[in-house]
């Protein structure tokens, strides 16, 4: 495509009312309201269906939904789930529930906040919830184990009590 | 005061001019630190942002903290630049914005003494040879860096620096053939008697303006720093307080240029109401007079800085086209005008 580039006129050359009208958009930019969010003071609302960190939740008994089938350990692309199944004797604790994981640990360094864990959760025991500030000391502290990862995800209100009556 | 008065003329010389110097330079870096923080606050606001606002109220310690931090930050030096010429450019391109202030009649008395570090007879002829000498800090450090970026932008800023000289030497002709004297001084004092020579030769101050925006590589012609298309030119290569130099060098020569300006142009220290025109004779009105030149050269600041965040950059040709084919014509022409128009008075 061949643009026509028209001929300025003695007046358009002259720069005046460019500068002119310069001035009043930068004035008017100048008195405008701001629209800087003063950060650690104030946050941006998270928008439902926001990706962020991976958490584990409990069902409303307070039990684990998790069960260890590693299916998001092996989907993650980064690596970042780590998870330790029971073994053959199972979680003393998780009574005549299935196998509860024995420790399960994501390293939030290394996690993309795809989401993928959670898709392809068959418990829906994983979910991406709001948090996008994750800060710590050292890149030890910043792998999120299994105590954390459920106090963090707190109790999933689902309609579905799967181990209500087992 | 009477030790003062027991002193020879000589020493008397000497300790009033070192105090000048001390407090002229007190005064000038902390308006060089707070004209970049006055800087970050007007292009904020000019783009809906807030600007630094953390480091006290309204970010007023933001200077003191940029200090501290070029001071702390690594001194590299790349191994492939020249490296005397590498230590000597920001020296070089500092120096000279600061050596003009010399001659500036920034009031008019204080106490029975000038308030001129050096009130030189040829004041004009001194500037103008110092600030050419600023295009050298550049220049060097293009050359030193040894790398293809500062490298052009030192090209560009010696091409620039000489064609925007000369409309500027000649936009000031007109001013000194009106006046009659070279001394600054007298300038002031023949603006104080006659009225602001912006009056008389309109011309002439739009042409030094612009040409001042030029030779201190303020945007719309800062074609050696470029950092879009030269990565920050000529001082690519340079870190920590070398580069704060550089950065400090372009706001004192900004600060030169306005001080220039209000002198030449804008009636230096003078106000033309309430007796202020005249010599001071009291403490306060030498006080006053101090402070009107300070506030008309924040004022010029001001404008250097809305100008860069109002306009995009000039092509370098078009740059080089505006400097030699129409401001040295026109100025040239202002010149004869001004002379007819002084011989058909006379």
């Amino acid at each position: 495509m061949i643009v026509k580039r028209t001929k300025l006129n003695f007046w358009e050359r002259l720069y005046l009312p460019a500068v002119a009208a310069g001035i009043m958009v930068t004035v008017r930019h100048f008195f405008k309201k701001k629209v800087t969010m003063q950060y650690p003071e104030e946050k941006w609302t998270v928008p439902e269906g926001y990706r962020g960190a991976p958490y584990l939740v409990k069902d409303p008994e307070g039990r684990t939904k998790c069960v260890s089938c590693q299916l998001c350990e092996f989907i993650c692309p980064p690596k970042a789930i780590r998870i330790t199944p029971p073994g053959p004797a199972g979680s003393p604790e998780a009574g005549n529930v299935e196998k509860a994981p024995h420790e399960f640990k994501i390293d939030m360094l290394r996690c993309i906040f795809c989401g993928l864990c959670q898709e392809v959760c068959p418990e829906e025991a994983i979910f991406l919830m709001k948090d996008y500030s994750l800060t710590g000391l050292s890149r030890e502290e910043m792998v999120y184990d299994k105590t954390k990862l459920l106090a963090m995800g707190g109790v999933h209100n689902d309609q579905i009590w799967k181990w209500k009556h087992k | 005061m009477d030790f003062f008065h027991h002193l020879s003329p000589t020493q008397q010389f000497l300790l009033a001019s070192a105090i000048k110097v001390v407090c002229v330079f007190a005064v000038v870096m902390p308006a060089v630190a707070y004209s970049v923080l006055a800087e970050r606050k007007v292009s904020a606001m000019i783009q809906d942002r807030i600007g630094p606002n953390r480091v006290g109220f309204f970010g007023i310690w933001q200077p003191l903290a940029d200090g501290i931090k070029t001071f702390l930050k690594e001194d590299f030096v790349p191994a492939h630049v020249r490296k005397a010429y590498f230590w000597l450019a920001p020296m070089v391109s500092m120096t000279p914005a600061l050596m003009v202030l010399a001659v500036i009649p920034f009031g008019s008395q204080l106490g029975g003494e000038k308030m001129v570090i050096a009130d030189l007879d040829v004041g004009i002829l001194y500037t103008f040879g110092i600030v050419s000498l600023g295009v050298y800090g550049i220049v060097l450090a293009g050359y030193a860096s040894n790398s293809k970026y500062p490298f052009l932008g030192g090209i560009r800023s010696s091409a620039q620096m000489i064609s925007y000289e000369i409309a500027m030497g000649m936009s000031v002709i007109p001013v000194f053939l009106i006046v009659g004297k070279l001394n600054l001084s007298q300038v002031i004092q023949y603006q104080a008697e006659h009225g602001w020579l912006v009056l008389y030769a309109p011309l002439s101050f739009i042409i030094f303006v612009i040409a001042a925006f030029a030779e201190t590589n303020r945007l719309p012609f800062d074609l050696p720093e470029s950092e879009q298309e030269l990565v920050g030119g000529y001082h690519t290569e340079y870190s920590s307080m070398k580069f704060a130099l550089f950065f400090m060098g372009e706001y004192a020569n900004m600060i030169a240029a306005s001080a220039m300006m209000v002198t030449l142009f804008l009636g230096g220290w003078t106000l033309p109401v309430g007796g202020l025109d005249r010599p001071a004779e009291s403490i306060g009105m030498g006080v006053a007079h101090i402070v009107i030149f300070m506030v008309k050269v924040a004022v010029l600041m001001g404008m250097f800085i809305w100008v860069r965040w109002m306009w995009p950059r000039f092509r370098y040709d078009q740059l080089m086209d505006l400097g030699w084919r129409r401001f040295l014509p026109l100025a040239l022409v202002n010149i004869v005008a001004t002379a007819v128009w002084l011989w058909m008075v006379d």
